[in-house]
C-alpha cells in the first residue's frame, strides 16, 4: 500500500542524509521525497512516498523516530489529507498540436508558463494520480522533459504536524 | 593550563581555553578518567592539551580498533561509556569495526576522529575521509564540530545520546582547526542538555503493565527471556526478584548471561542457535513469554514462522523499534527495563497473586525431563582436552566471579554455555557483530579499570591473532590479563559448519604456521604456558590466576573435532537441534 509520511526534522547538516540512508540501509523504498525549511527556519518540513504493509510501515515510522533529529512523524494517509504535487512539462509543441496541447492542460487547469515557437512548458499541480493522468492524456505529443516535486501532504482539519 | 585555572578567581569570569584544551577539560567534566587512543596529525593539538594535564589518562594501544574495544568494554562492564580519541582517515577508519560492534550490542561509546582543516574538507586532502559518512550506519548518531566554542556542548551532547534510551556510540568528528591553541574561547559545559528532537521514554504505560501482569498471572506454561538490556539497564535484581517471586524459568540470551545467576535452580541456560536443550524446548512449548530487554534476534529465534506457537509475548523494551520486528508482540511494553519491572513488582505485591501452582508445578516437571535429556554433556572419554571442560576449570578457580571477555568462534559458545556467570556486567563478548580480535582488548579495557579483578580472555588461535600486538600495550600499563586461548589449530565455528554443511571441506580454515604462543608472549614480556594434556591444565591455571599482576597467556591444545551443541536446525524451529554429531532432535 501507498503511505505518505510526513516528518518535521530539525534543519541541520547531516539530518536529511541520515534519513535518507535509513531508507537504504533497511531496504524500504522511497517513491518520492520532497524537503524545505518551514516558516520556523530551525525545523524542515519532509513529506516521504513509501510502499509497504503496515509491518513495514510501523517499522519505517518507529526507525524515523530513532532518528535523534526527528522531532516528529505522521502518516498522513491514515487519516484525511491533502495531497499536492508540482509538476512542470516541457513539450513539443507545432501548429495544430499548439491547439491541442494547450486544450489538455486548460482541462487540468494547468498553466502554460513558457512559450517558444516550438515549445510550450506546462505547470500542473495536483495528486500524483492526477499527473500521471495529464501524462497520458498528452497521447501522442512528444514530451521532452518532465519535472516532478514529489508529493507535498497536509492532514485536514484541525490536524497539525507542529511542535 | 592549572596556572591559569589557578589565576581564575572569581567565579563569574568565564575560563578562556582553546578548543583542543575544551575537549579534555569537558571529558575531566564529565568524569572521564581513561582515554583510550592513537595520536596523528588532525589530534596533534588535542594530545598537546592532554600532555599538559593529568585528570584525564590517556591508554596508547598498538592499533586503533583495541582503543575502540577497550572503551566497549569498560562500557559493558561499568555502565558508563567509553571514550576513543583517534586521527583522521586511516585512524578513523581503523576504528570503524569497533564503533559497529559497540553499535550492534547497544553500548554507549563517544568516538572523537580527527579531521582535516574545514577548508580543505572535500578536497581530498592529505588522511581525509568523510567519518560521518562511513559511521552513518553504525552509530547511534554523529556530529562534527563547525564552532570551537560548541565543543563544549557537543561532548555533553555526545555523552548525552551514547548513555540514554538505548545506548550506542557517538562520532564526533573534529576538524583541526578547531582545536588551534592560539585560539580562545570561553569554557562552560553544561550540566544537562535537553533536545527537542529526543525524548526517550522511561517509565513503561501503567495500563500495559497492569494487562502483563494479568496476562502471567494467567499463564501456564510461562518463561522469562532476559537479554542484554537487563544487564545494559541494570535491572539484574529486579529480574531476580521477580523470578523468584513467581517461580519463573529463566533463560538469558547471550548477552544477557548474568542477568539471572546460572548458579540458581530457575536458571534453564542460554537459548537459541547454541542453547541449551531445556531452554530452547521451554520456550517453544511455552505459553506465555516475558521478554525483557531482549530483541528475538534470529540467532535465538530460529524460523520466526515456527516460532513458539503457542505463546502469549510480553515485550519490555527501552526501543519501540525492536517490539514487534520479527516477532508479533501482544502486549508490548516501552521503557526502561529497572522502572517497567519495579512497577510489575509493586503490582504483583499488591495484587498478592500467584500463578496457578499445579500448573506450574507439572511445567517444572515437564522442564526437568527435558534437562536430563541433554543437560549439557560432552564426551569426555578422550584423552584429549576437551574445550568444556578448560572453561568448567576456569569457572570453578574463578568461582564464577571473573570477567570473562571473549573473541569470537566455538571457545565464545563453550565459555557460554560453559562459565556460571552468576552476577551481571561479567560476561563481554560481541555478540551482534561477531568481530574476531574483540577479547584480547575487551579484557584490557576491563583489568585497567578494575584492577583487583581477575579478567580473562577466552580465545581461539585464530582470533588472538586479530589483535595481538596488544600484548605490548598490556605490558605498557601492567595488565594482568589471563589469556585462555583454547587452541584447536582451526578456525574452529567455520570447521563445524564445512563439517555439517560441506561434507567437511575445509575450505581455508585450518590455521596452518601458528606462532609459538608461549615464546610469543615471553617475547611481549609476558608469561607463556602450554598445556597439551588434562594432566596440565589444573597446575597450569593455578599458577597463572596466582600470578596476580602478570599477563599470562595460557595456549591450551584441545581436541580439534569437537562441535559446539546444542545447535538448531537450520529453518527449524526453536526446539529443533542436533545434539551431537550423531543425534537430533
Ligand atoms: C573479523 C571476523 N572475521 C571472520 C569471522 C568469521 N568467523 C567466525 S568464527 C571464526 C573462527 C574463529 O576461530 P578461532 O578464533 O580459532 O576460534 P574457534 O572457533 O576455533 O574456537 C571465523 C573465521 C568473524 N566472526 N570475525
Ligand atoms: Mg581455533
Amino acid at each position: 500500500m501507498r503511505h505518505i509520511i510526513s516528518v518535521l526534522l530539525e534543519n541541520e547538516s547531516g539530518a536529511l542524509a541520515r534519513l535518507v540512508g535509513l531508507f537504504a540501509q533497511r531496504g524500504y523504498n522511497i517513491d518520492s521525497l520532497n524537503v524545505a525549511p518551514t516558516d520556523d527556519p530551525t525545523l524542515s518540513r519532509l513529506t516521504l512516498v513509501t510502499q509497504g504493509n503496515d509491518q513495514v510501515i510501523e517499522q519505517i515510522s518507529k526507525q524515523l523516530h530513532k532518528l535523534i533529529e526527528v522531532v516528529k512523524v505522521s502518516d498522513i494517509s491514515e487519516a484525511a489529507h491533502i495531497e499536492r504535487e508540482l509538476m512542470l512539462v516541457k513539450v513539443k509543441a507545432n501548429g495544430n498540436q499548439r491547439e491541442e496541447v494547450k486544450r489538455c492542460a486548460d482541462i487540468f487547469r494547468g498553466q502554460i508558463i513558457d512559450v517558444t515557437p516550438t515549445t510550450y512548458t506546462i505547470q500542473l499541480v495536483g495528486t500524483s494520480d492526477k499527473l500521471d493522468a495529464f501524462i497520458q492524456a498528452l497521447g501522442a505529443t512528444p514530451i521532452l522533459e518532465v519535472v516532478r516535486s514529489g508529493a507535498s501532504g497536509i492532514a485536514r482539519g484541525e490536524k497539525t504536524l507542529a511542535l | 593550563m592549572t596556572s591559569q585555572t589557578k589565576s581564575v578567581d572569581t567565579t563569574k569570569a568565564p575560563e578562556m581555553l582553546s578548543g583542543a584544551a575544551m575537549v579534555i577539560r569537558a571529558l575531566a567534566d564529565e568524569g572521564v578518567e581513561y582515554l583510550y587512543g592513537y595520536p596523528g596529525g588532525a589530534v596533534l593539538h588535542i594530545y598537546d592539551a592532554l600532555f599538559q594535564q593529568n585528570k584525564v589518562k590517556h591508554v596508547l594501544v598498538r592499533h586503533e580498533q583495541a582503543a575502540t574495544h577497550m572503551a566497549d568494554a569498560y562500557a559493558r562492564a561499568s555502565g558508563k561509556a567509553g571514550v576513543v580519541l583517534v586521527t583522521s582517515g586511516p585512524g578513523a577508519t581503523n576504528a570503524v569495526t569497533g564503533i559497529a560492534t559497540a553499535y550492534m550490542d547497544s553500548i554507549p561509546m563517544v568516538v572523537l576522529t580527527g579531521q582535516v582543516m574545514s577548508h580543505l574538507i572535500g578536497d581530498d586532502a592529505f588522511q581525509e575521509t568523510d567519518m560521518l559518512g562511513i559511521s552513518r550506519p553504525i552509530c547511534k548518531h554523529n556530529m562534527s564540530v563547525r564552532r570551537p566554542e560548541d565543543i563544549p556542548y557537543l561532548i555533553k551532547k555526545a555523552f548525552h545520546i551514547a548513555q540514554t534510551g538505548r545506548p550506542g556510540p557517538v562520532v564526533l568528528d573534529i576538524p583541526k582547526d578547531m582545536t588551534m591553541p592560539n585560539q580562545k574561547f570561553a569554557y562552560h559545559y553544561p550540566s544537562e542538555i535537553n533536545l527537542r528532537s529526543y525524548q526517550p521514554k522511561q517509565q513503561g504505560h501503567a495500563g500495559q503493565i497492569k494487562k502483563a501482569v494479568t496476562a502471567l498471572l494467567a499463564a501456564k506454561k510461562p518463561i522469562l527471556y532476559a537479554g542484554g538490556g537487563v544487564i545494559m539497564g541494570q535491572a539484574a535484581e529486579e529480574l531476580t526478584e521477580l523470578a523468584q517471586l513467581l517461580n519463573l524459568p529463566v533463560t538469558n540470551t547471550l548477552m544477557g548471561l548474568g542477568a539471572y545467576p546460572a548458579g540458581d535452580k530457575q536458571f534453564i541456560g542460554m537459548l537459541g542457535m547454541h542453547g541449551s536443550y531445556e531452554a530452547n524446548q521451554t520456550m517453544h512449548h511455552a505459553d506465555l513469554i516475558l521478554a525483557v530487554g531482549a530483541r528475538f534476534d534470529d540467532r535465538v529465534t530460529n524460523n520466526t514462522k515456527k516460532f513458539c506457537p503457542d505463546a502469549t509475548i510480553i515485550h519490555i523494551d527501552i526501543d519501540p523499534a525492536s517490539i514487534s520486528k520479527t516477532i508479533n508482540a501482544h502486549i508490548p511494553i516501552v521503557g526502561l527495563v529497572k522502572p517497567v519491572l519495579t512497577e510489575m513488582l509493586a503490582v504483583l505485591k499488591q495484587k498478592k497473586k500467584k500463578l496457578d501452582t499445579t500448573a506450574l508445578q507439572s511445567w517444572w516437571q515437564q522442564i526437568a525431563q527435558w534437562r536430563a535429556v541433554h543437560g549439557g554433556r560432552y564426551d569426555s572419554a578422550t584423552p584429549l582436552l576437551k574445550p568444556q571442560y578448560v572453561i568448567e576449570q576456569v569457572s570453578k578457580i574463578t568461582k564464577g566471579d571473573a570477567y570473562v571477555c571473549s573473541d569470537v568462534g566455538q571457545h565464545q559458545m563453550f565459555a557460554a554455555q560453559y562459565y556460571q556467570f552468576n552476577k551481571p556486567n561479567r560476561w563481554i563478548n560481541s555478540g551482534g557483530l561477531g568481530t574476531m580480535g574483540f577479547g584480547l582488548p575487551a579484557a584490557m579495557g576491563v583489568k585497567l579499570n578494575y584492577p583487583d579483578a581477575d579478567v580473562v580472555c577466552v580465545t581461539g588461535e585464530g582470533s588472538i591473532q586479530m589483535n595481538i600486538q596488544e600484548l605490548s600495550t598490556c605490558k605498557q600499563y601492567g595488565l594482568g590479563v589471563k589469556i585462555i586461548n583454547l587452541n584447536n589449530g582451526y578456525l574452529g565455528m567455520v570447521k563445524q559448519w564445512q563439517d555439517m554443511n560441506y561434507e567437511s571441506r575445509y575450505a581455508s580454515s585450518y590455521m596452518d604456521s601458528l606462532p609459538d604462543f608461549v615464546k610469543l608472549a615471553e617475547a611481549y614480556g609476558h608469561v607463556g604456558i602450554r598445556v597439551t594434556k588434562p594432566e596440565e591444565l589444573q597446575p597450569a591455571l593455578e599458577r597463572a590466576f596466582a600470578l596476580k599482576d602478570q599477563l599470562v597467556f595460557l595456549d591450551i591444545h584441545v581436541d580439534p573435532k569437537e562441535h559446539v551443541y546444542p545447535m538448531q536446525v537450520p529453518g527449524g524451529a526453536m526446539n529443533e537441534m542436533f545434539l551431537s554429531k550423531t543425534e537430533r532432535t
